[in-house]
Parts: C-alpha cells; sequence; structure tokens
C-alpha cells in the first residue's frame, strides 16, 4: 500500500515538469496537431515538413508583422482524445493557432473542442485550421467561426469530377467501390447522386463497400468488377486500400478507368506504375506538378529537393499558410479574433496555377479550382515524376472555381 | 456461374496459401517451442524490407536465400538473449516480451527505411501472366508463390515426422529434461527452431513485399489475421494452419462475391418493416461488406463449438 | 506474489491506530485527488489529471483479468469504448433536460454497459485461458473495431458522438463548463472506482481468483469451476472497463471507434505491466507514467513509442512485478530497519544506470536525425550540446557513454543485489 504514496510523489514529480507556463513570446507559434508517431505518421510527418518549410521562407524575408515565425508539433497518435489534451497543451503554451488534418474524426473532436473553449473562456481566440479532413459535416452541421478547410469536401470534388465525366460519351457502365465508412458513403452516395442527374444513361453496375484497411487481397474485388462488364472505377479509397486496389487490378489485368481522389497519396503512384496502368488512373485535387506555372514549379522544387526522402506535398497546405499570413499582415495582429474577418472571403491565387479561389464565408471553406490529372510517361518540358517513378500527372481537365460552388446548410454563429 | 465459381476458387486458393506462407513459421515455432510470437509479422516486414534493399542490390533471387538468414540470425539473438530470460517467468511473460518486440521493430524499420512505402517490384523474370481463365490473368509470381508454399509445407512436415531433427524437437518441447540428459543441447534447439521460424516469415516477406505495399506499418495490418489461422487451424498444427488458411482465403472469397443481405432475404413483408428499424445498420449490410471480417468471426465460432481448432491436439 | 506479503503488513486493525493504518491510505489518497489542483491548477495540468484518473480505473479494471485471474487480454479497449458508447448515447437521450438526471451519475450507464458487454464476450472468451483466451480477445477486438465503422447509426461512423455535458440538470448550480469541476467529477468516481476494486481483491472471490491464477487444476478439485470464476472477473472488469468509458466521455465530450482499437488495447497492457500486475497498485502507477509519456515524450522525440517499447522489454525481463514490484521489494528491508545499507548501492546503480540511457538516447537521436530528419540537416542539440550527426564523433561518444554506464550498471546492479540479500532479515520472503 505504500506504492500508493509512491505513486502520488510520482504523479507530482511529472505534472511539475507540464506545468511549465506560457512564456513572453517574440515569434508566432502555431502548433500541429497530427499523428508524428505510428500508423499515421508517414502522412502526418509530411504536414509538418511542409509547415516547417513555409515558417523558414516566412522567416527567411523577415517573418510576419516582424515576428518570426515558430511551428510547434504535438503528436496525437490519430487518436481524438489525445489530440484534445494535445490541443490544451498548446493553448496552454499560448499558441492561438491550430493547425490539423488528418482524420474526420479529429477534426470534429478539434473543432468541437476549439468552439466550446472559446465560448467557455471568453476573451481567448482560438482558431482550427483544417488542410485534409473534408467530411461533409465540418462544413455543414457542425460547422464553426473557428474552423477553416482549405481541402475541397467529398462532394465539391464529386460534384467537379461528375462535370468532367459527363461529357465522356464512353463512359457507359460505372462502379462504385468504397471503404465501408462515412467517408466512403460520402463518396459513393454523392457520385450515384450526381451521375444521375447530370448523366441518367449511365448505368451504376456496383456499387461495393469494403472495411477500412483490414484487406491483403484485392482479387475477388477485381473479379467482381470485371464480372459486372463496368468500363470506369469510381473510388474514394486511400493508401494501402488504393494501392493494393490498383495492383490486383494490374496483375490480372482489367482495363477500365480509375477515377480517385487520393491516386496522388504516398505509395499510389507507385503502385499506378508496378500495376502498369498508364493515362488510366484519374485523381483530382487542387493541385499538381507540371501544370507549367512558375512560383509553384520554384516553390514546390525546392521543397522536394530539400525533402527528397518524402517528396510529397499539399497544394492547399501552401494555400493555406500563405492565406493566414496574408490575414494576420492586413489584421497586423497574430489573434485569430483580429484577422478571422480578414480571412473570411479573402480572395486568394492558388499555389497550383495562380488561378483565383475564395474563403467562403458562409461555411469558411476555401473553393479553388480543380485538377483531374492521369498518371504517365512525362511528357516534353514536363520536369516533375511522382516517388521516382518516371511517371508525372499530365493534365486531363481543369475545373475552375465557380463549377466547384455547392450549398451549405451551415447557420454558423459568429461572436 | 461457373465463372464465379471457378475464379472465386482460383483466387481463394492462391490468397489462403499465401496467408499459409505467412502462418507457417508462427505455426512451427508455437508447436515446438509453446510460444506465440506476437512479433512474427514484424519479422515478416523485417524479411521485406531486407529483400527489398538485397534485390535492389544483387538481384531477386540472391535475397530471397540471404535475407531469411540474416532475419534467422537476428531471431536466433532475440531468442538467446531475450526470449530464453523471460521463458522462466511463464508464457504470459514470453508474450508480453515479444508484444514489446512489435514496438521496436517497428521504429527500427522507421528509423532505416521510413514511412513512406518503398518500391519493391517483382522481379522481372516473374513478371508475366502465366494463364488466362475466363480473360482473368494469372500472374506467374502467384503461382510462384502458390510453389513455395507447397514446397514449405511439404518440406515442414517431412522434416517434423520424418526425420531424426524433428523427433528430437518434439521431444525437447514435452520432456526437455530427458532430451539433455540424452546429450542434446536442448537450449541450442529452441534457439535453432526460434530462428527457422523467424526465416520462415522472412521468406514470407520477401515474397509478399512485392505483392502487397511494403511500408513500415505493413505488420501491424497483417498481424491479427495469422494468429486467427493459427488458432482456428489449432495452436500447434502445420496441417491445421494449411486448412485454416485455405479456409479463410476461399470464405473471404467467395463471401466477396455475394451481395446478400438481410433486407434480400425476408424481402418486402411486414416482419421486415419491423425488422428494418430495430436492426437498423445491420439490415443493408451485405455478406460482401463484412468478408474480411468474416475469418474473425470464423475464430470465435470455432472456439465455441470446437475449442482445440480444427486440427488441434491439445487444449491450450 | 509479492502482493500478500504487502497486504497483510497492513492488516493488524482492531486497535484505533490500527485502523488509521488500514484506512490512513484511502484518507491520503483521498485529500491528494482533492488538493492536486491546488497544486498544479494550469488547465494542462487540469485536463492531463483527468485523463490520468480515467486511465488509472481502466488499467486497475485490465488488472482485474492480468494481475489477479492470470488472463491476458489484447481486446480490453472494447469495454472501455463500449461503456463510452452507451454513455454519450444516455446523455444524448436526455440531454436539453428532458429527464432530471444529473451528470455524475452517468458512469453508471458506463458501468452498465461495459458489463452487458462483458457478461456477452465473457460468455464466449472465458471458456479458455492463457494463450488462446489471448487469441480470442484479440479476434473479438478486431471483430468490434471493424463492426463500429461499419454500423454508423449506434458509433457514428469515424467522427463518433459527440455530446455537450453542461446540458444536464445541474445540482448545487454546478455546469460542469469547466476542467475543474470535471477534474472532480472524475476523481471521485476514480476514488470509488480504486476502493471497490481493491475491495473486491479482498473478498473470497479475489482469493479464488488468484488460485484460478495459480493453479486452476487445484481450484477445480476444491469445487469451484475456474471457467465460472473466470467469467465472473472478466465480466466485472468490463464494468469497470465502462465506467472508465463514462468517465472518457464526459471528459472529452466525444466518444468514437478509435477508442475501441488494437491500439488503445495495447497502452492498457503496456500501462498495467509497466506498472506492476503483482501489486495493486502497480496499474495506477503505469496509468500515470505511461500517460504521461504518450503526452510529454511526444514533444521532445517522434521516436518516443521505441522508448516505451524498449521500457516495457525492459520490465518483462528485469523486472516482471514491474515498477510497484520493485517499490515492494523495499519493503521488509524497510520493515526491518535495514534499507539504509541498501540506499548508497542503489545510488551507485541509478548513476550508471541513467548514463547508459542517455548513452542509448543519444545513439537513437543521433540515427534518427540522420535518418528520418535528414531534411532538417545534420545539426541538432541533444542535452543542449550541438553538433553533427554526419560526423563520427556523436556516435562514438554515444557508443562509449552507453557501453561504459551498462557496463558499470550491471557491475552495480551485482553489488546492489548481494547487497540486497544480505539486508534481507533471515526467512524472508524468499
Amino acid at each position: 500500500m505504500r506504492t500508493f504514496i509512491g505513486s502520488a510523489a510520482l504523479a507530482l514529480a511529472m505534472l511539475g515538469s507540464t506545468a511549465l507556463s506560457a512564456m513572453a513570446q517574440e515569434t508566432i507559434k502555431i502548433g500541429y496537431v497530427d499523428p508524428l508517431s505510428g500508423g499515421g505518421a508517414s502522412i502526418g510527418q509530411i504536414g509538418l515538413n511542409q509547415l516547417n518549410f513555409i515558417a523558414d521562407e516566412v522567416n527567411a524575408r523577415g517573418g510576419i508583422n516582424g515576428k518570426q515565425v515558430q511551428i510547434v508539433g504535438y503528436d496525437n497518435q490519430t487518436n481524438p482524445q489525445i489530440s484534445l489534451v494535445q490541443v490544451q497543451k498548446a493553448i496552454d503554451e499560448g499558441i492561438q493557432v491550430i493547425v490539423q488534418g488528418n482524420g474526420s474524426s479529429v477534426a470534429v473532436a478539434v473543432s468541437d473542442f476549439i468552439t466550446k473553449y472559446n465560448e467557455r473562456n471568453p476573451g481567448e481566440n482560438i482558431v482550427h485550421l483544417n488542410y485534409a479532413a473534408i467530411d461533409p459535416v465540418l462544413t455543414n452541421e457542425k460547422c464553426s467561426y473557428w474552423h477553416f478547410t482549405w481541402d475541397a469536401s467529398a462532394d465539391i470534388k464529386m460534384e467537379a469530377l461528375t462535370n468532367f465525366m459527363k461529357d465522356k460519351e464512353d463512359i457507359k457502365k460505372v462502379y462504385l467501390i468504397s471503404q465501408d465508412y462515412s467517408f466512403g458513403h460520402a463518396v459513393a452516395g454523392a457520385a450515384k447522386r450526381m451521375l444521375n442527374e447530370k448523366r441518367p444513361d449511365i448505368e451504376i453496375v456496383g456499387d461495393e463497400y469494403h472495411p477500412l484497411v483490414r484487406i491483403t487481397d484485392f482479387a475477388p474485388y477485381v473479379a467482381k468488377i470485371r464480372a459486372s462488364g463496368a468500363d470506369t472505377v469510381i473510388t474514394g479509397n486511400w493508401g494501402q486500400d488504393l494501392a493494393l486496389l490498383i495492383k490486383a487490378a494490374g496483375e490480372t489485368g482489367l482495363d477500365v478507368d480509375w477515377y480517385t481522389f487520393y491516386a496522388g497519396g504516398a505509395g499510389a503512384p507507385t503502385a499506378i506504375k508496378q500495376a502498369n496502368l498508364e493515362n488510366k488512373v484519374f485523381q483530382i485535387n487542387e493541385g499538381i506538378n507540371n501544370l507549367g506555372y512558375g512560383p509553384a514549379e520554384e516553390r514546390a522544387g525546392a521543397y522536394m529537393e530539400r525533402f527528397s526522402s518524402a517528396p510529397v506535398y499539399f497544394p492547399r497546405v501552401f494555400n493555406m499558410m500563405d492565406m493566414v499570413f496574408k490575414a494576420m499582415e492586413e489584421a497586423g495582429s497574430e489573434d485569430p479574433g483580429d484577422f478571422i474577418p480578414k480571412l473570411v472571403e479573402m480572395k486568394h491565387d492558388s499555389f497550383a496555377k495562380g488561378e483565383e479561389g475564395f474563403m467562403r464565408a458562409d461555411d469558411h471553406q476555401f473553393f479553388q479550382p480543380l485538377y483531374i490529372a492521369a498518371l504517365g510517361e512525362l511528357g516534353e518540358g514536363e520536369k516533375f515524376d511522382e516517388e521516382h517513378t518516371g511517371w508525372g500527372w499530365k493534365l486531363a481537365a481543369t475545373v475552375p472555381t465557380e463549377d466547384t460552388l455547392l450549398p451549405t446548410t451551415c447557420e454558423m454563429e459568429r461572436p | 456461374m461457373l465463372e464465379i465459381i471457378l475464379v472465386s476458387t482460383l483466387n481463394g486458393v492462391l490468397y489462403g496459401m499465401l496467408l499459409f506462407l505467412m502462418a507457417s513459421g508462427l505455426t512451427v515455432i508455437f508447436s515446438m517451442m509453446g510460444v506465440l510470437n506476437l512479433a512474427h509479422a514484424s519479422f515478416y516486414m523485417l524479411g521485406a524490407f531486407f529483400g527489398f534493399e538485397i534485390s535492389r542490390r544483387l538481384g531477386f533471387w540472391p535475397a530471397l536465400i540471404i535475407a531469411p538468414v540474416l532475419v534467422g540470425l537476428i531471431g536466433m539473438a532475440v531468442e538467446r538473449y531475450g526470449l530464453r530470460r523471460v521463458h522462466k517467468h511463464g508464457h504470459v511473460a514470453e508474450l508480453l516480451f515479444t508484444f514489446g518486440l512489435t514496438f521496436v521493430i517497428t521504429e527500427m524499420v522507421e528509423m532505416f527505411w521510413g514511412k513512406l512505402p518503398v518500391d519493391y517490384r517483382v522481379p522481372p523474370s516473374l513478371d508475366f501472366a502465366a494463364f488466362t481463365v475466363f480473360s482473368v490473368n494469372y500472374p506467374a509470381f502467384r503461382l510462384f508463390v502458390l510453389l513455395i508454399s507447397v514446397a514449405i509445407f511439404i518440406a515442414l512436415l517431412l522434416t517434423i515426422k520424418r526425420t531424426r531433427i524433428g523427433l528430437i524437437v518434439q521431444a525437447a518441447l514435452t520432456h526437455p529434461g530427458m532430451v539433455g540428459m540424452l546429450g542434446h543441447n536442448v537450449d541450442r534447439i529452441f534457439m535453432l527452431v526460434f530462428g527457422v521460424g523467424v526465416g520462415l516469415a522472412a521468406i514470407a516477406g520477401v515474397i509478399a513485399g512485392p505483392i502487397l505495399i511494403t511500408q513500415s506499418n505493413m505488420a501491424a495490418l497483417l498481424g491479427p489475421i495469422l494468429f486467427v489461422v493459427v488458432v482456428v487451424g489449432g495452436l500447434g498444427s502445420l496441417g491445421g494452419a494449411l486448412v485454416a488458411s485455405l479456409l479463410i482465403g476461399l470464405v473471404q472469397t467467395f463471401a466477396v462475391a455475394f451481395n446478400v443481405s438481410l433486407a434480400d432475404l425476408f424481402g418486402t413483408s411486414q416482419l421486415s418493416a419491423v425488422l428494418e428499424v430495430w436492426l437498423a445498420d445491420i439490415w443493408r449490410v451485405t455478406i460482401a461488406q463484412i468478408a474480411p471480417i468474416m475469418p474473425y468471426i470464423l475464430l470465435v465460432l470455432v472456439l465455441i463449438f470446437r475449442p482445440r481448432g480444427l486440427m488441434g491436439t491439445r487444449d491450450t | 506474489m509479492n502482493q500478500s506479503a504487502t497486504i497483510s503488513s497492513a492488516a493488524p486493525a482492531s486497535t484505533r491506530a490500527g485502523l488509521l493504518v488500514r484506512y490512513g491510505i484511502w484518507i491520503a489518497l483521498a485529500l491528494t485527488l482533492l488538493l492536486l489542483p491546488y497544486v498544479f491548477s494550469s488547465r494542462l495540468a487540469l485536463s492531463t489529471m483527468s485523463l490520468m484518473g480515467t486511465m488509472i480505473v481502466f488499467a486497475l479494471s485490465y488488472n482485474m483479468l492480468l494481475g489477479q485471474t492470470g488472463l491476458l487480454s489484447f481486446g480490453h479497449a472494447v469495454f472501455f469504448g463500449l461503456g463510452g458508447f452507451a454513455t454519450v448515447h444516455m446523455l444524448n437521450l436526455v440531454g436539453g433536460n428532458s429527464y432530471p438526471i444529473p451528470l455524475p451519475l452517468f458512469p453508471v450507464v458506463g458501468a452498465l454497459g461495459g458489463l452487458f458487454f462483458g457478461v456477452l464476450f465473457g460468455a464466449v472468451a472465458t471458456k479458455r485461458a492463457g494463450t488462446a483466451f489471448a487469441m480470442i480477445t484479440l479476434g473479438i477486438g478486431e471483430l468490434v473495431a471493424s463492426s463500429a465503422l461499419i454500423l454508423r447509426r449506434f458509433f457514428g461512423g469515424e467522427e463518433g458522438i459527440t455530446t455537450d455535458r453542461t446540458d444536464m440538470l445541474r445540482v448545487f448550480g454546478y455546469s460542469f463548463g469547466p476542467q475543474i469541476q470535471v477534474y472532480y467529477l472524475i476523481a471521485a468516481w476514480c476514488f470509488l472506482s480504486i476502493v471497490l476494486m481493491y475491495a473486491i481483491t479482498r473478498t473470497p472471490f479475489g482469493r479464488i481468483c488468484n488460485a484460478v491464477r495459480d493453479n486452476p487444476q487445484r481450484v477445480s478439485f476444491i469445487g469451484y469451476d475456474p471457467s465460472t470464476v473466470r467469467f465472473i472477473a472478466f465480466s466485472l472488469s468490463g464494468l469497470f472497463a465502462g465506467v472508465a468509458g463514462g468517465l472518457s466521455a464526459i471528459n472529452f465530450e466525444i466518444v468514437n471507434a478509435a477508442q475501441m482499437g488494437a491500439v488503445e488495447s495495447g497502452s492498457v497492457v503496456l500501462m498495467t505491466y509497466i506498472g506492476g500486475v503483482g501489486n495493486f497498485a502497480g496499474p495506477i502507477i503505469g496509468a500515470i507514467l505511461v500517460t504521461w509519456l504518450q503526452l510529454i515524450l511526444s514533444d521532445a522525440t517522434t521516436v518516443w513509442p521505441l522508448y516505451v517499447g524498449l521500457l516495457f522489454i525492459g520490465v518483462v525481463m528485469f523486472a516482471p512485478g514491474g515498477i510497484a514490484g520493485l517499490l515492494s521489494m523495499q519493503q521488509p528491508l524497510l520493515a526491518a530497519r535495514t534499507l539504509h545499507r541498501v540506499l548508497p548501492y542503489y545510488f551507485l546503480m541509478f548513476v550508471p544506470g541513467a548514463v547508459a540511457v542517455a548513452g542509448l538516447a543519444m545513439l537513437i537521436e543521433t540515427s534518427h536525425q540522420f535518418s528520418i530528419r535528414a531534411a532538417y540537416g545534420p545539426r541538432m542539440t541533444l542535452y543542449s550540446i550541438p553538433f553533427d550527426v554526419t560526423t563520427l564523433t556523436p556516435w562514438a561518444i554515444g557508443a562509449v557513454v552507453f557501453a561504459v554506464g551498462l557496463w558499470l550498471f550491471l557491475r552495480a546492479a551485482r553489488l546492489a543485489r548481494n547487497a540486497y540479500d544480505a539486508a534481507l532479515p533471515q526467512r524472508g520472503n524468499r
């Protein structure tokens, strides 16, 4: 029983070291709460790399409002509960800007926490910058004044993708395959709804769901796609669920076009090259390499040179930080309470090609031009390949900002 | 219909044999040492990364030999300096030791190869379609996996049942004292067995690496299914592991082919309207949707109705 | 195990002084829980302590299986998560004050949820013990975690179910908005759970559990069915895990499927074993330590799971009793008043031990900077010494420091062991 006392003493000693008070700061600290260890870290680390890269750029120019920018990483282990304690830790250390992206589960928890925090602690303003979680609830039912998102939501991407597909006459039969969780259902649901409306002649020959990251062998699914006679597959899969699916398709010689959200994600280009599916796999996102836009090539080139072991970046993170820094400078303040009004309705030339996008006031969603591209052999003047495969993204179509607009059900409460 | 059955059977067998390849080392270690090696998938991952590193320098075939030997040696060191120490604290301590090992190996792999997938490819000499059934190509590499699995099964079976070494090893598990007195070094036997088991995991890694994704989270993603295989088959039974692998491969593959849900079974009657409200989510879930979860359902069912597993000989 | 020795020394009661000894520890515990927020008043400290309180209940419930009944489960988070879901659904049902139930009563819902599923899954799992039991729980864990994403209406899909804890009937005007009020709620439940779980270890049932752990055959000879005993222990353990889940739901106002996954199940194994399974207080130490490591060590280095893994392996290999086991080994020396003879040796052991850890950390961090963090340049600072990882020096220094530290540590450990044996009173507990 004496060990009780021991444990209490241990707890005291530990808490003592955590209770370091926030120090007076000459720097602008930005908290990055994302997975930095465990399975999710492969993506979480990329975001941190990119934030550090941007901070170094800004600091080399003399900082923001004369202050240096510092990125502080907090490992949330993709666990919503740990995330909330880490956000609390960041706030206690004087951080007012929280960047988070991976996992809608975490994003909903963080956004909810920050909104309640600001409400329960008047005078304190914390903002949640979301660069990757795209569950539509975040900009609809659960939208918040303190949450901003830069990635296009599943509905927006599908709206743009179906606008592109509706003009392709050779699409007759479409197969849908998605991971069995809320995001996968959002993707498949939107695809069915929108295709039905825009191209009623297209037949949906399959609507398949499979458990999230549980599958090692996709051969049966590929056999099913083949048996359905589909010529096109739409999938919201990411990570190994996409890479293994593509590999299985390549192995067995399935000849269809693939429309994906995440074929640009880490590991997927390698799988596409291994499966030898040249110009067959399309992805939609907010920017690719090889758009021939000078400033982007220069900046992305410098980034990929520095992080050559993981040469993957998210154009939206550039958009996000550029806009936030611009808002801070316009407001002359780093307090979210001051710079949020500048951020709302801000127009911004998107990173990838300099085309204009804007932050919508209704739901704090950034609307931007989207690009549909296929992976294939690099052509003349195309400098960047993906993951050292020798293949790169080649533009198939540009969807201008105005074709991505979707209504929102958000009823935002503004302070 | 014939097409579905034939293609599904083929896919199921190929997948099942891949599972057996991965699980064989686990069964070997368990049947001879009584240790369930929770780090088995981690050694499998080590095998894949070693295979990747060696095959890009020396080629795939040398990698198929060298990587398992290296991993086997690491395994022997782990047994000699780690596992043997905790052996005296009992099976729970052994399980926990191998559980701790999974963290360490994963972090080590990340330190050397990073967190992103590596580009580990099927060797060019096996990168062609072996045959085509109903316009489905079956790659030569998959057949190679099948051959290796069968070869390993036969070799292991013969070694255990027909050779002196096998007899000694089996005796060492039940009567270590007696075997020791007969002049055999029991400790060294266990060390070798662990090395061989772990080496088998590495062979599976070298071979499965190019088919699957070689990445630092591959161990965590694969892990549980292997334990299902060995438990369903009967802990420690090699034949059981083979049967269980094939069973799981076939069940999972055939389940994917069927889009039947409870809603379809009951049709549109008054009863079904009531059930739909009460069962909510379960109502519209198809068999295909839960196919990858089937092995776990199988596990629970087997343990309820046949606690020793399909071909197990004892109740542990 | 050491547990019986530890407990029996607190047993002589009936006199007033005896009563004080007997209940003093509980009063001290209650006072500590009461006063902690005055010592650590920052909001981070409050959130951290709230999380620790939850994890203490969770780890103790796990130890009812592992430590007391000898059942190694790899799916314990299932009950934690399901208890949380039960609580959060009830909160949303009652929310907006449609039924007059105050917030502090809601962990009961978690307990009932945990108990229900404990009974359900326990009926399957506890027919077996040992390795097979471990595998069944692993399978059940996978099954529930995978199903959770498919059954979206109950589990809320990936984003889970959110709630608002301030929406309940208020007693004495407490809204439970501020973290401090939630801390006290958790502290109270934590205290209650600790007392109850300790009480269970003192009942004949608790003793039978120990017997099932040590020798199930003999238990069946004296007329008890081991699998029934395991079943009851499993269900009770599910109940308390459900309480922990309920506390977590109230604390974070969100529950989701990730909470039931293999990672969470693994971390409770780490907590409990590192703290010590043979001692009732072990899991408490483990829960505090591992939670702290998860939150703080992760700031210092992203390879912190490596350190935790090494710590875990170290405990399994060298201190199977865990931290609490090491502490309670000092009990007989304290009683015999010979501890002071050993302390210098402990100090002698501690210094090179710390040096060895520092050397190992240097090796790990240098390799980490060299490989994963290569893009951040070769310069790094450790122990406030800047150096360049592309040169040989830091590696050599790290290796030498580690080797020398380890060698001296092993020497000192042998000395300490001898000193310990010498200081042990005759006919000691070994």
